[in-house]
This record gives C-alpha cells, structure tokens and sequence, in this order.
C-alpha cells in the first residue's frame, strides 16, 4: 500500500532527474551553446533572475485560462442542459458546436481579435472556444444516461421533470461533467496561450506566450525555456485542481475516485 | 388461517387485466391475458425467460401500454400506492441508504418528520439498522436488494410488484430474502406480484402461481398454492412442498411442449 503509494510519486521524480542529469551532461560535453539548447542548470538561474517579471505574465496568462475555464464550465453545461431538454436543439446545432471544435484557434483567432475589440475579452473568447466542447459533449452524454429503471421508478411516484432533473439526472452527469472539465482545464490553458500567440503585442498587457515569442527574437534561451517550464507547471497544477475536485465530490460512491485503500 | 387476508377484505379485485395483448413491431410478446389479483394475494408469475412476464408486470405497473386489452387497478390513484423492486437493486450510488428509502416521499413532496421515522421502520424492518448511512457500494448484493425492497415499501402500497428480484443473489443470501419478504407481506399486507423463473421460490412463497409460457406469453395454468401460513424454512423439506414443486413442475413441462421451443 504505503510502497505502492511512494513508488507513485517516486519513480516519475526520479525519471526526470535521470533526464536533467543527462541533459546537462549532453550539454557540457557537447559544448552546446545556450542559444541552440540551454542546460538545466542555465534554465535555472534565469528562473530566478527572470522569475519575478514571468510570473507577472504567469498571473495575466492565468486570468485569461481561468476565466476561460468557468465560462466553459457554466456556459458548457448550460448549453448541455438545453440539448438534454430538448432532442431537435441538440440535433440541429451539435453538428455547429463540432465545427466550432475542429476549426483550429489559431485560424480563426485574428478574426476574433478583430472582431472583439477589447483584448482581454478576445483572449477569452478564443480560449472559452477550445474549452468549452469537451464539457458540452461529455454533460450532454451524463444527463442522457440516468439508469432507465431508475428513470421507470420516478415515473411511477408521478415525478416531474424538474425533480428528474434534480434528483437523477444531473447526479448521473456529475462524472461525466467533472471529466470535461478537467480535459477542459488543460485546454483553456492551450487556448488562452494561442491566442496570445496571435494577438502579439495587441495587447497592453504581457501573458507568459508573448514573453516566450520575445524571448525566442531575442535569443534568450534559457528564459524561454524558463517561461515553457512555468506553463507546464500551471497545466500541472491546473490538472491536479481539478482532479482533486472531482475526487473530492464523488468521494463518497463513484468508482473514479474511491481510495484502493478503502475498499 | 391461509386465506384469511383475501377472504377478510372481500370486493374488488385490486388488479384486473382483461384481453392484455402486447406487440413489439410483428413480434406477440402477449396475448389474450386474463388476470385477476385480490387484495392481499401473493400471486407468483412463473415462466422461462422470454415469455412476457416482465412485460407483464410491466403493464400492471403502468410502466408500458399494453396494445390492446384492459387494465385495472383498485387502489387509491394517488402516486406511491405501487412498489417496485426491479431485478437489480437500482439504487442511487450518490444517496445513502437513508436518502435512497426516502425517494419516494422525496418525489412525492411529503418529507416530514413522520415520513423519517417511517424510512427509518423500513430499513429496521429490512434488517439494516446500523447502515443507515452507509453508501449502497459499501453494502453486499443481498443488503444492497434489502434496501431496494425498503424503498418500495416506504409509503406502505397496496401493491407491490417484485421482478425476479432475488436472481442475482447466492442460494444462501436468496432464502434468508424469501422469507424476509414473507415476513413483510405478513407486517405490511401488500397485494404482491412476483416474477419468477424458479419453481420451488414461487412455490415456497405465493398463495397463488400463474403459469406462463411463451411465445407468445399467455398464463397456461393458474395454481392455488395451499400450503400453510405462516411459512417458515421447515416448510422446504417437507413432504408437501416437495409434492407441491413437482405438481409445478409437471404443469411447466406440460405448458411448455405445447409452446414452440
């Protein structure tokens, strides 16, 4: 148990620190210099030295993602609750919700930085688009799948649609929600860092995209890959937020989140 | 002592199917069922699978139109006078045992203190006090069954309609239910349908067996069960329940080479 548990955490640390050793050593003995590939040790220093003005961009790169991730989550189930209400408004507008979800961002993304002229808002927009589908499809699949037995019982106590809704359906699409929301987490995150890609320096403020696009013209290597190491994190991080909510809220009886431990 | 129940509350019979036929697209699933339950029966409807008996009790509930025929009940037409147990526990795995009793005054807009202390008598009478606030994932097979059996009878109905309930269950944990179920019918006084496809548990529990066969299903024989009241387990090694089961049984096989294979 308690093994199990520490080889969880250890072995993808220890992975890793095989990889940093082996990166630095590739470096100094391939005499690599820092503008092709920068050695840990170098990336570094330029975290500390850097760390400071990037994490001032982390904050605004941050905004945007989370913002985009509750407009996914509210209008997502929203738009989820409408299509379980009603078959013909999911029929006739899931097929645009696809299109909406295959058209790449960055294709589309200039048109909406046009079109929005207020930055932060097309930042949103742009991230709330990649984020919100996975949300729409997997709500919709939860609040369609309430047991059909269960469904025959309400029935038979002369249950209205609302307590339906109440009490069967939205507790069966809880899971299927909280799993859209964590694929969502990671891509308002992608979202908000592709349009900021797009929008360059249109905006007034710096996210941590723009502070990577400039560090790449300016052959600052090291703070690149400083600003990539701070965006992995917050996806992490993102990630593991969001998995620990929707542990915490099927802790009691769905499979997904119930301890090897307890069983 | 047997029919005390029946002959006691005399009148109308609390169901009443006249001429019951149900069609799937070209398939007869039923035809011409004629069926009359009386109030405080426990009528068994035995049948292989496939022969219409869910439908059936289906079509009891309410749960399914029957394509022709009609059906009756005399209860009270208020919602919550029907119990259901279906062949799996069908419990909400996000309620506990308590909250799960409590759905259907829930869904009848009547949660009042009387209505906790009523939940509260039916997991004791279930056998469950102690787990009250366990999750149904926590419980066994069997408790997980007792639980939906509680649920039915919460609101005390006047009929309450079981579907192979006990199938999934070991032998063992299947006899303890039976006569926990019997010992309900005897505390609650439910007119009880029960769907089987064993012999020797409709025999051990009802007053009353109708034969089905299938295709399409149609009651092939009704049986008057008059073993005494009330049953204990003595009663399955007794020379009369063994007589009894064969009785059925022949009757089964006979049904059943009339009925295409």
């Amino acid at each position: 148990m308690n093994r199990a548990r520490l080889a969880r955490t250890a072995a993808p640390l220890a992975v890793g620190l095989l990889f940093l050793l082996f990166w630095q050593a590739v470096v100094e003995i391939e005499q690599i210099p820092p503008y092709i590939l920068p050695a840990p040790i170098a990336v570094a220093k330029s975290l500390l030295t850097d760390g400071p003005s990037l994490l001032a961009s982390l904050l605004v790169t941050l905004k945007v993602t989370l913002a985009a991730l509750a407009a996914a989550a509210f209008f997502g189930g929203a738009i989820a609750l409408l299509f379980s209400r009603s078959r013909i408004l999911e029929l006739s507008l899931f097929p645009y919700a696809v299109i909406l979800q295959v058209t790449p961002i960055v294709a589309i993304a200039p048109l909406i930085i046009i079109w929005v002229r207020e930055p932060f808002l097309a930042l949103l927009v742009c991230a709330w688009i990649v984020a919100f589908f996975p949300i729409v499809s997997n709500t919709t699949l939860g609040l369609n799948s309430a047991d059909r037995n269960l469904l025959a019982l309400f029935r038979l106590y002369g249950a209205t649609p609302g307590q339906t809704l109440l009490y069967l359906r939205l507790p069966t699409a809880l899971p299927y929600f909280l799993a859209g929301l964590r694929i969502s987490g990671g891509l308002s995150l992608i979202g908000a860092v592709v349009a900021e890609f797009v929008a360059g320096t249109g905006g007034t403020q710096t996210g941590l995209a723009f502070r990577i696009l400039e560090a790449g013209y300016r052959l600052a290597i090291p703070r690149l890959f400083a600003a990539l190491f701070l965006l992995s994190l917050t996806g992490i991080v993102i990630y593991l937020a969001l998995d620990g909510l929707s542990r915490f809220l099927l802790r009691h009886w769905h499979e997904s989140a119930v301890g090897e431990g307890e069983e | 002592m047997p029919n005390l129940l029946t002959s006691e509350r005399e009148g109308n019979p609390v169901v009443s199917l006249r001429g019951i036929e149900k069609r799937f697209g070209a398939v007869s699933a039923l035809a011409a069922i004629d069926l009359d339950i009386a109030r405080g029966e426990f009528l068994s409807l035995l049948g292989p699978s496939g022969c219409g008996k869910t439908t059936l009790l289906r079509i009891i509930a309410g749960l399914v139109e029957p394509t022709h025929g009609e059906r009756r009940l005399d209860i009270a037409s208020e919602a919550g006078r029907i119990g259901f147990v279906f062949q799996d526990p069908t419990l909400m795995p996000w309620n506990t045992v308590v909250d799960n009793v409590l759905l259907p005054f829930r869904l009848l807009r009547h949660v009042g203190h009387r209505e906790r202390e009523r939940v509260g008598a039916a997991i004791a009478a279930v056998g469950l006090e102690g787990f009250a606030r366990a999750y149904p994932r926590q419980l066994s097979g069997g408790m997980r069954m007792r639980v939906s059996i509680a649920r039915a009878l919460v609101t005390e109905p006047d009929l309450l309609l079981l579907d192979e309930p006990f199938a999934a269950l070991d032998e063992i944990t299947r006899m303890a239910l039976n006569d926990d179920l019997l010992r309900l019918w005897e505390r609650y006084q439910p007119t009880i349908v029960f769907v089987t496809h064993s012999v020797f548990e409709s025999a051990y529990l009802s007053n009353r067996i109708a034969l089905m066969t299938p295709r399409p299903g149609h009651i092939a024989a009704d049986i008057r069960v008059d073993l005494p009241q009330p049953r204990a387990r003595a009663l399955r090694t007794s020379p009369e329940y063994a007589a009894l089961c064969a009785r059925v049984s022949g009757e089964l096989a006979r049904a059943m080479e009339g009925a295409p294979g």
